[in-house]
């Protein structure tokens, strides 16, 4: 047995170990003394706050506050096109209409957030301290798409064990050994691959036209042609998203490229838009 | 090889009646090692390297590289030698894996050393296995798996000073792209 370290002064009283910074100790057997509420810490350690005592101040997350809206994605010949609006909206407010809500992991990678803008920020945090592990190590080796994948899947769903979910839906597109890769991690841990993929109000709006127009040796410019109509679906119909829009493309070849934003053609002028109710049965 | 990585064992035993030493051990479907020296440490850093491969699996859904997983473990023996109070691990690996970059054989050292080799032989009575993997090892990319393996087998009897290459004493084990770590012990050498 280990004797246990302690400093010198026995003005700190017994039972106290003191900084230990000059001894090394094993962790397991030596972690400084917990503090329960007939014990009061000497000030030896800093502050302590039993949250038992305070009836537990931590707040789980219980609402979102900044979102972005939804995100669309489809797999095509060479790769996947993964695609979203720049909002990030304050409850109804269209407040900040910047929000790059897409990030590139690598150069096989990216990942796209609907939800909470601050969680996804954190995710992007998670995920860059791998990409500079990987980087760091200098193997040759990158996370793979579906890594990254895997590993969203666990991150969300241990989160969500906790009762304290990141609030986003994410996508995650990329390509690996040739083969283009594309899936969606909710709030809580469910996950799926799939040849095209949506989040939020998109999953209403948008999936349809994927069903019936997506298919995997799409070319180019027709999967184009179909993000753009998804996204334009997208704006007309949902109250809080704006007509400036990103299109992250992963190809096989050329890497990963993220666009500039960009509008789109709207039409405003559709009678069913100026008059929605004109032809509707209604009361009188 | 460019496709294959095999290793091949002497066991010795401890008297007639005894059973071989096992020095082989699989880690993971796609890596396996071969120990020289204490046995016991080469068991717990088995046991230690199949942890931290199904960690991995169940995170990231895929192998673990192995040159990072042996870095890992040098790390670990290297923090050996720097405390007082500890002892070195007292056992060199050989480590063959798969993995996205290709077939790699790597050495690890009690001091924390670690080294990727093309062929190597360690062990007691190693240097003259080591000298007839040298006359050969130009050959060994393009090799066919059964050419990897009488190769092997042929380094290991280089080392023997007395006595024969038997099914009993000697085993064998093999991974590849596309086949997990087998080990073939007795009659399958054969």
């Amino acid at each position: 047995m280990l004797p246990r370290p302690t400093t010198h002064s026995k003005a700190l009283g017994p039972g106290v170990a003191g900084p230990e910074l000059a001894v090394a100790t094993s962790a397991v057997l030596d972690r400084p003394p917990q503090p329960t509420a007939h014990h009061p810490l000497t000030g030896a350690q800093p502050c302590f706050v039993d949250p038992a005592a305070l009836g537990d101040p931590r707040q789980h997350t219980k609402y979102p506050y900044v979102t972005g809206s939804s995100v669309v994605a489809i797999k095509y010949k060479d790769g996947v096109l993964v695609g979203c609006d720049m909002l990030g909206a304050y409850g109804s407010t269209k407040r900040y209409k910047s929000t790059q809500r897409i990030h590139q992991v690598n150069s096989k990678c990216v990942v796209a957030a609907g939800g909470e803008v601050s969680d996804f920020q954190h995710i992007i945090t998670l995920l860059d301290e791998l990409t500079t592990d990987d980087y760091r190590t200098d193997d040759g080796i990158e996370l793979t798409p579906q890594e990254v994948y895997s590993y969203l899947c666990r991150v969300m769903y241990n989160r969500r064990n906790k009762f304290d979910p990141l609030w986003n839906s994410l996508v995650v597109g990329g390509v690996q050994g040739g083969v283009p890769f594309l899936g969606m991690v909710g709030m809580i841990g469910t996950h799926y691959t799939d040849s095209h993929v949506t989040t939020g109000f998109a999953n209403q709006l948008a999936r349809p036209l994927f069903r019936e127009r997506q298919h995997d040796d799409m070319s180019e410019e027709d999967a184009l042609a179909l993000m753009y109509d998804a996204l334009k679906v997208c704006y007309y119909r949902d109250k809080v998203s704006i007509n400036k829009f990103q299109i992250a493309k992963v190809t096989k070849d050329a890497g990963t490229s993220i666009s500039e934003p960009f509008a789109l053609e709207m039409r405003w002028d559709y009678k069913l838009f100026a008059q929605p109710t004109k032809w509707a049965v209604g009361a009188w | 090889s460019d496709t294959h990585v095999v290793l091949a064992t002497l066991k010795r035993s401890q008297s007639e009646l005894s059973s071989f030493q096992r020095k082989v051990f699989k880690i993971d479907d796609h890596m396996g090692i071969a120990i020289a020296g204490l046995t016991g440490d080469g068991r717990s850093m088995s046991k230690y390297m199949r942890n931290e491969c199904i960690n991995h699996r169940y995170v990231y859904e895929s192998a673990m590289p192995v040159g990072r997983l042996v870095r890992q473990l040098a790390d670990k023996s290297q923090v050996c030698t720097q405390r007082s109070w500890k002892r070195p691990y007292g056992v060199g690996l050989l480590v063959a894996g798969v993995d996205a970059a290709g077939p790699h054989l790597f050495n690890t050292c009690p001091s924390g050393n670690y080294f990727e080799y093309k062929a190597m032989a360690i062990g007691a009575r190693s240097q003259a296995a080591k000298t007839y993997l040298e006359k050969h090892f130009e050959s060994f990319p393009a090799a066919t798996l059964d050419d990897l393996i009488r190769h092997s087998l042929r380094a290991l009897q280089a080392s023997l000073s007395e006595g024969e290459l038997s099914a009993a004493n000697s085993s064998v084990a093999v991974v590849g792209a596309g086949m997990a770590f087998t080990l073939l012990e007795d009659d399958a050498v054969l």
